[in-house]
């Protein structure tokens, strides 16, 4: 295991990313309500980069005390990233898979130290 | 603490070329040695539509490519050709569909020649049957004239500018079936192009594949030896489907739904037995629909036989000797499930791989390659051989894999 360098994390603002190529694989580094995540750039599915995608929030159903259905709106809480080959959704938090939780990306530990940002991988 | 020369990169979302865009697949394109044999794509994709002042100049009626031209120039406010509702990039998740703009070619060959060979490179693949793309919902256009002056000026475009220039580039040319008489037409005009390996009716459509007015079409594909493919879609439009409220709905069931009644019609009316010798494909349903309808269809045959006469065996029976792409390819938590649908449809002969890239549910070599259950030559088979077989194509891999670290 060896710490890789990222980026200096006055360089990344929330909502940056950036892709590191290591002898482990493409990882990719989030940067998401200040803290820094890392996931492997491999979709669990059919293996495309999912850290490439767009960020966009969990859709959620408003459904009333009646039970009836009232429109569709963006999670405040819940961040996804996207795999860009078919749209497989990840929370950007955790790497799990939003269509199966039992799924999820290979998480890599991230050190923040004197202002800059490794992973270790 | 390892410093290494690990590269480090932004992504940007301002350029794009579609072999770096399948950069993982390539990888997987190199691990599985797809250099090693022949890897042939039977259902691929362009934007016919990105070139349609090209498209248009074909148009033989003067008042009809008046029309198409006119209509092209005033962009989206105009609908010459309809449209069809839907958001097949799940609401821009599916980057390629937008990034795509981005792509920079050379001034030869053709643009789309130079992008499909890219994608098909870093894929693995050595032929790709390539379809367009909003032509797939002109079966349900109002106007069969129109249907039929843009099959002919595509078919005629396609044959011109792509496949002429291009040996790795294949079609099955499409068919304006909504015009028996065109669509005879068509097969005659065609058949004998270079890069023509068949022909496509694109399934959304409310014409039944057993009137009589196609039936001099089918024998001449049939002397031919051309093969006929149905290509699955949805409508939107279809009366049923309309009660379908996400998009995920209107597809899952759409792209079943016009294939299973065409071949149900197909079957039962003894198509098999009045043309024998003629090969059809059904494209892009998935497999689960063929292992379903066969059953049905077989249950109801045997107190039924009087509802089809000409039958002289189990519905199933004729349907298994009919080819199958694989895309979209279902594949459930249980693989003995996908295993039985494979000897259900005798995969080992008649399942064609396909990956209809570069739409949003594409399908990798890979979901054959990694199946547990086939042998080295029966996945040869479903990714190259039984579709080099059917469009009489060499069997000697051709495909140019980039170098990826």
């Amino acid at each position: 295991m060896a710490e890789i360098f990222v980026a200096r994390a006055d360089d990344m603002a929330d909502g940056d990313r950036r892709i590191v190529r290591t002898n482990k694989g493409e990882i990719g580094v989030f940067r998401h309500k200040g803290a820094f995540h890392a996931y492997a750039n491999r979709c669990v599915h059919s293996g495309g980069p999912a850290c490439e995608g767009v960020l966009i929030p969990k859709v959620i159903e408003l459904i009333a005390e009646d039970k009836t259905y009232q429109g569709q709106t963006f999670s405040e809480d819940e961040m996804h990233f996207v795999c860009p080959w078919h749209g497989y959704e990840y929370n950007i938090e955790t790497g799990v898979f939003a269509g199966d939780s039992k799924l999820k990306l290979k998480k890599y530990q991230i050190v923040e130290r004197s202002g800059d940002v490794y992973i270790v991988a | 603490m390892d410093m290494p020369n690990n590269e480090v990169r932004n992504l940007r979302f301002d350029e794009y070329h579609s072999g770096e865009h399948l950069r993982n697949a390539t990888k997987q394109a190199i691990e599985r040695k797809y250099q090693d044999f022949l890897i042939v794509d039977v259902d691929a994709h362009h934007y016919e539509s990105e070139h349609h002042r090209e498209v248009f100049q074909y148009i033989e009626s003067p008042v009809i490519k008046r029309m198409a031209l006119e209509s092209f120039n005033r962009g989206g406010r105009s609908s010459f050709l309809g449209g069809e509702v839907g958001y097949q990039d799940i609401g821009g998740r599916v980057t390629r569909h937008w990034l795509r703009k981005h792509e920079k070619t050379p001034a030869t060959p053709h643009k789309d020649i130079t992008t499909t060979l890219r994608w098909m490179d870093a894929m693995g693949v050595d032929y790709t049957c390539l379809f367009p793309t909003p032509m797939l919902f002109l079966g349900t256009h109002p106007q069969p004239e129109i249907e039929s002056a843009l099959a002919q000026a595509y078919n005629r475009w396609l044959c011109d500018r792509i496949l002429a220039h291009e040996d790795r580039i294949i079609s099955m040319l499409y068919l304006p079936f909504n015009d028996p008489e065109a669509a005879y037409k068509t097969v005659k005009e065609f058949g004998g192009k270079k890069g023509v390996v068949g022909f496509m009716v694109t399934a959304p459509r409310y014409k039944p594949v057993h009137d009589n007015a196609y039936m001099k079409t089918y024998r001449l594909l049939e002397e031919m030896n051309l093969p006929l493919s149905f290509h699955a879609a949805y409508t939107w439009g279809d009366q049923a489907l309309k009660m379908t409220n996400r998009f995920i709905g209107v597809h899952a069931l759409g792209f079943m739904w016009f294939n299973m009644i065409h071949m149900t019609n197909w079957v039962i009316n003894g198509l098999p037995e009045r043309f024998p010798k003629l090969k059809v494909m059904w494209i892009e349903s998935g497999l689960t629909w063929a292992y379903s309808l066969m059953q049905r269809l077989d249950h109801s045959y045997l107190m039924r036989t009087s509802d089809c006469p000409s039958l002289k065996r189990k519905p199933s029976e004729y349907m298994r000797e009919m080819y199958f792409s694989s895309q979209p390819m279902e594949v459930p938590d249980d693989p003995s499930i996908l295993e039985a649908t494979f000897k259900m449809i005798n995969a080992e002969t008649q399942l064609v791989w396909s990956s209809d890239y570069p739409h949003w549910d594409f399908d990798l070599p890979g979901v054959i390659y990694d199946l547990p259950f086939l042998s080295e030559k029966s996945k040869h088979n479903i990714l190259g051989g039984n579709a080099a077989r059917l469009f009489n194509l060499p069997l000697k891999p051709v495909k140019k894999i980039p170098n990826v670290d």
